[in-house]
């Protein structure tokens, strides 16, 4: 399998519902997942292996990939059929996600081909993105590291920290992109630790922040093929979200957080997506 | 057969809120954990008696620290895992060096999250907070330690940590009803061979015991409920009286409950024979809780085999 730079919007648009069925199928399967964050994030995780990344499992060893690092590792299902549809490994590996000996476990683990990193504990993966970045520079490479936050996640001060690194050294081959559903387990991100505005807080920590709906693939695409966005910055890409995209009732409701679906949900919400694939066909 | 109850999580909400309601300045604070702590009636019931944080477990126990310090009686919770490793400074120096009465609660503690994998297990509490000065380790076996145990953590004006797991536990049997910190709860009588457990392995250490009553092989079950500081009469008394000891804990065989006897024993010259039953020093296998305790040899038909090899051994 090879990387396919050429997607179009519409081939993109139709991958995403692809990838929400294939989801929600492996969730069913096995009995758990973190539904709600895996479909705010597949239209980026999407546009990221499909479009923007430079990495493939052919160059996955190769000391001059693009490297992504999913911080909100708990979203590892959606990180999951990705990886498989790029062909990091078989689709069928997934039946075995979650069962007894199996090395497809509900977080991201380096046991997986096309992992990059372990994760689970949130507020890891940004200060792993900047070392990775930082030895980049270093070795005057020019791959690019990208890292995926929950906005929960955020609360985490270690995100602050490594912020500071990234700016500090210049780190404008990182981008950091920032899940913006608006949820965490609890409830709405700004009653539970208020957040906003987070545009003002990266920039004022030294990112160059962009702004887009990141469950547009066209403007997700416009975005990240516009890094970095200010020379000598790291990036940081503000992608508003809807928790739960594409199933209309689990859409920005908390607790599809880790809802798994029942039988009755789960013939519903394969019938929206059947209709939202044909809209596109 | 034991009958199943609540899981010690549920008790310990429930504990908490009897506690909020006969003192107004207990305070619960926690970290995007109230879902899975079972503290959502608790947030409903007593709206100004529990602080959020955010997902910021080491904010959690610094706020906690300093809510003490000013006089509340508090409850810092979240997950076992994150609360003893990625607050484990804030413990060390904010709560047990500055001697703050908080009561950090790990919720979903050892294997609780099965297939979530490492990061969310917590096999190295035990250890790392044995080596901290100043605070006492707690984890109930049952629904009626965790009452007890919450009670008298409440009243403690030192730093405890109490570790609760989030399966449904039986109600288990009890020669002596009565509880207190750093005291074993004797759970069964026997002179062949003791079985000393904690938390949620003392189930199944009974269940072994109940195998083995059926070969002609008595145990004692020990609930080593507080596994700091050690009830080393009670130990004592075990190894000397049944001569055989196998320790039980879902924590790793490295500086938990089972080197905290074993030491015990060994610089007092008390021989028994004796083995640390917990996780090995690897990679965790991936399952439910129930799967890995299976694989790793603490379910009770396992226990009973480890009982039987004990015995047989010279
Ligand atoms: C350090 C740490 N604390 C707590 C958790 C438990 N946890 C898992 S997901 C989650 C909520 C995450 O919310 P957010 O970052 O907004 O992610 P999303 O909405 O994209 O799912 C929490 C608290 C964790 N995995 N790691
Ligand atoms: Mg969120």
């Amino acid at each position: 399998m090879t990387l396919n730079l050429m997607l179009t919007e519409r081939e993109l648009k139709l991958k995403s519902v692809q990838y929400r069925k294939a989801l929600l199928r492996l969730i069913k399967a096995c009995g758990a997942g973190h539904t709600g964050g895996d479909l705010s994030c597949l239209d980026i995780l999407n546009v990221l292996y499909n479009r923007i990344m430079r990495v493939s499992p052919e160059t996955f060893k190769s000391p001059d990939r693009d490297y992504y690092i999913q911080s909100k590792g708990h979203c590892a299902e959606a990180l999951f059929v990705v990886l498989a549809d790029m062909g990091f490994f078989p689709e069928s590996d997934l039946e075995t996600l979650n069962r007894y000996g199996s090395h497809y476990i509900g977080h991201p683990t380096r046991d997986v081909n096309g992992v990059e990193q372990n994760t689970g504990a949130l507020g890891h993966g940004l200060a792993v993105a900047v070392g990775i970045a930082l030895a980049g520079k270093m070795d005057r490479k020019d791959y690019r590291v990208f890292t995926l936050l929950g906005d929960g996640e955020l609360a985490e001060g270690s995100n602050w920290e490594a912020g500071m690194t990234a700016a500090h050294y210049r780190l404008d081959n990182l981008v950091a992109i920032v899940d913006r559903n608006g949820l965490q387990i609890t409830g709405s991100t700004e009653d539970v630790c208020q957040l906003s505005p987070l545009d003002e807080k990266f920039e004022s920590f030294g990112f160059a922040v962009q702004r887009c709906d990141g469950n547009d693939v066209g403007e997700l695409v416009r975005v990240l093929e516009s890094v970095p966005f200010r020379p000598g910055k790291p990036s940081l890409v503000l992608a508003k979200t809807r928790k739960g995209k594409g199933v209309s009732f689990m859409e920005n409701v908390a607790k599809w957080h880790h809802g798994v679906p029942s039988d009755e949900d789960f013939k519903r919400a394969m019938t929206e997506l059947e209709a939202a694939q044909a809209a596109i066909a | 057969m034991m009958e199943q109850a609540l899981a010690n999580l549920e008790v310990f909400a429930a504990t908490l809120l009897e506690l909020a309601r006969e003192d107004s300045g207990l305070l619960v604070v926690t970290s995007d954990s109230r879902g899975s702590a079972k503290l959502a009636p608790f947030a409903k019931a007593a709206p100004g008696q529990i602080v959020e944080v955010g997902i910021a477990e080491q904010n959690l126990v610094g706020v906690a620290a300093g809510l003490a310090a000013a006089g509340k009686k508090v409850f810092a919770v979240s997950p076992a895992c994150f609360l003893t490793a990625r607050s484990f400074e804030q413990i060390k120096n904010d709560l047990c060096y500055s001697n703050r009465p908080v009561n950090a609660v790990g919720i979903s503690a050892g294997v609780s999250y099965g297939a979530l994998g490492t990061t969310h297990h917590s096999l190295h509490d035990y250890a790392a907070l044995r080596a901290v000065h100043n605070i006492t380790i707690v984890a109930p076996a049952d629904n009626f330690e965790t009452r007890e145990a919450v009670r008298a953590a409440a009243q403690l004006p030192k730093p405890v940590y109490l570790r609760f797991g989030k399966k449904k536990m039986p109600h288990l049997p009890r020669v002596d009803s009565a509880f207190e910190l750093g005291k074993a709860s004797l759970i069964r009588e026997g002179a062949h061979l003791s079985f000393l457990a904690c938390g949620e392995t003392v189930a199944p250490a009974f269940s072994a015991a109940e195998l083995l009553a059926k070969e002609g092989i008595q145990c004692r079950i020990l609930s080593l409920h507080t596994v700091k500081p050690l009830d080393q009469a009670a130990v004592r008394k075990a190894a000397t009286e049944t001569g055989r000891v196998i320790t039980v804990e879902e924590h790793s065989v490295s500086g938990g409950l089972g080197e905290a006897c074993a030491g015990l024993l060994l610089q007092e010259g008390i021989h028994a024979r004796f083995k640390i039953v917990g996780f090995p020093d690897d990679h965790t296998v991936t399952g439910s809780q129930e799967e890995i305790f299976r694989h790793y040899g603490l379910d009770g038909p396992s226990l009973a085999k480890a009982g039987r090899e004990l015995l047989e051994k010279q």
